[in-house]
């Protein structure tokens, strides 16, 4: 008996990584699962980003585990985009009852105008968050069962990491603003038992990261890489790490926790 | 199968509340307990502390799910007495891999009431037996391949100021210092330490008319109930809740203990009903 059986959850940036990761953890645990991604290229993001093919693949192994998911390729910057994707899950899936705001994008480092880098971090990372919430807070409050919100941060949500390039920069601005989403919802949200928390992970084994201008840039700047280390001695984590902070907070085991935000940093943030 | 399967968990205040509901949750994911508690009155605390048939009654309750358990009176205060428990636990249970940290004490008064005793009380158990707890148990937990996890319980007191419980706030901050220290000089060894902040919690320590009075301050002494104490409970909390129950703790604690959190470490999670972010 899962911990999640008949719920279903609404992922956004589902196609790799920690939001497929997310979308087979939750389906394990028996929910079925809304999944939305971009599947296609921003050009201030140096590493490729994911694929149609790639969100086919987690439709695949959601599916291998015998759960239903809705799959639709749907931009976060999008408010009318991600209210029809729910529309169209919760039509289909028959209810909502679990929000995971992952979708991201790092376009730090070399960059033609920092500007633009600035602006497309902060349309994904932290408006596109906040249109998640807003296209699905409404279907929470209308269904009256409370839910369970978890806002994708970083540990450039606590501490002043990313670097002076203007994606950097917006990276952790917009990192440390979803703290302030978090917060707000969790108290605008509480009356209808609607809990709201962010995870904060340190360096993930994720595409994002694990990319040859990623690996470049660490290595050019040793000022990061060094401010990059871990207290455990752990390199990296995995997806599922995240995941299984996420599986916690969502399901009854966490009943009773909102307004939090949990690092799984590997002490990154408590040196 | 449990998460805790072939574990070892050394949990403190065991004999009833939250650690009793600690012990039960570990042992049903799988671990077997060194249980110890002090099941005696100290002077300065103003509600019945536990008995040695409250430890009994959680022996009992965890050789029910087929695990082991090793319980012992013994206070927090007293190095050479927990040194003795967690040492006889490990020789008969072979190993220690989990450390909660959870006997407290509660106890209520305005700054200038606030005898010394009544302080030194609070920080000698709250804090110290804290301390005293972890070393107490690190020998052992640097002892395993794959580290440990050690859980301290704080309080939503221990991130927030609240009125008369300047000692008790006092050493629930103090704990979240020693998290700090612990999860950096542990680090190498794979060992982790976080901290879990409860709100209030429906147990003998919260459930009693000393409690009910201090949230009650409108009320005649010794006249509020546990209706009208709740009602002030309440007001503390963002979910519309009044308390949270023990196995809420004891499931937070079991996902720290846990592969679940295998990276996890020198993090203050409250469980708390989104109080501190009220």
């Amino acid at each position: 008996m899962g911990k999640l059986e008949g719920k279903v959850a609404f992922i956004t940036g589902a196609a790799r990584g920690q939001g497929r990761s997310h979308a087979v953890r939750l389906a394990q645990e028996g929910a079925d699962i809304i999944a939305v991604d971009l599947c296609s290229q921003i050009d201030t993001v140096p590493y490729p980003m994911a694929t149609a093919e790639d969100l086919q693949q987690t439709v695949k192994e959601v599916e291998a585990l015998d759960r239903r998911i809705v799959a639709s390729e749907a931009d976060v910057r999008s408010l009318p985009a991600l209210q029809q994707a729910v529309r169209d899950g919760v039509a289909q899936l028959g209810r909502l009852d679990i929000v995971l705001a992952n979708a991201g994008i790092a376009p730090m480092g070399a960059e033609e105008d920092p500007s633009v880098s600035w602006q497309d971090v902060i349309d994904v990372n932290l408006t596109g968050v906040w249109n998640t919430v807003r296209a699905t807070e409404t279907v929470l409050v209308e269904q009256g069962q409370g839910g369970a919100i978890v806002l994708t941060s970083s540990t450039a949500g606590l501490k002043g990491i990313g670097g002076d390039s203007g994606g950097g920069q917006g990276y952790t601005a917009a990192k440390h603003g979803v703290v302030g989403l978090m917060r707000s919802f969790a108290n605008t949200l509480a009356p209808h038992r609607i809990r709201v928390n962010t995870i904060h992970p340190t360096g993930v084994n994720t595409p994002m990261v694990v990319n040859e201008f990623m690996q470049t840039w660490l290595a050019e700047d040793p000022t990061i890489a060094g401010a990059m280390t871990n207290l455990l001695p752990v390199e990296m984590i995995e997806a599922v790490d995240i995941s299984n902070a996420i599986v916690f907070l969502v399901s009854d085991d966490g009943r009773y926790v909102t307004g939090v935000t949990l690092p799984v940093d590997a002490g990154f943030t408590a040196k | 199968m449990g998460m805790l399967e072939g574990k070892v968990a050394f949990v403190t205040g065991a004999a009833r509340g939250q650690g009793r509901s600690h012990a039960i949750r570990l042992a049903q994911e799988g671990a077997d307990i060194i249980a110890v508690d002090l099941c005696s009155q100290i002077g300065t605390v103003p509600y019945p502390m536990a008995t040695p048939e409250d430890l009994q009654q959680t022996v009992k309750e965890v050789e029910a799910l087929d695990r082991r358990i090793v319980a012992t009176q013994a206070d927090v205060r007293d190095t050479a007495a927990l040194t003795a428990a967690v040492d006889e636990g490990v020789a008969q249970l072979g190993r220690l891999d989990v450390v909660a940290a959870n006997a407290g004490i509660a106890s209520y008064a305005a700054i200038e009431d606030i005898s010394d005793e009544m302080w030194d009380d609070m920080i000698a158990t709250n804090l110290s037996g804290v301390f005293k707890t972890v070393r107490a148990a690190v020998p052992h937990l640097k002892a395993n391949d794959g580290g440990g996890s050690i859980v301290l319980t704080s309080s939503t007191a221990g991130i927030m100021g609240m009125a008369h419980l300047s000692h008790y706030v006092a050493a629930k901050h103090g704990v979240v210092g020693l998290m700090k220290v612990f999860a950096i000089e542990l680090a190498p060894h794979m060992i982790r330490v976080n901290s879990v902040h409860p709100t209030t919690v429906n147990t003998d320590m919260v459930q009693n008319q000393g409690t009910y009075d201090l949230f009650r301050p409108d009320l005649a002494p010794g006249t509020a109930t546990r209706d009208d104490a709740g009602d002030a409970f309440l007001t503390l909390n963002l979910l519309p809740i009044k308390w949270v129950e023990p196995v809420d703790i004891s499931n937070a604690v079991v996902f720290l203990a846990s592969d679940m959190a295998r990276y996890v470490t020198g993090v203050q999670l409250p469980v708390d009903a989104g109080s501190v972010v009220k």
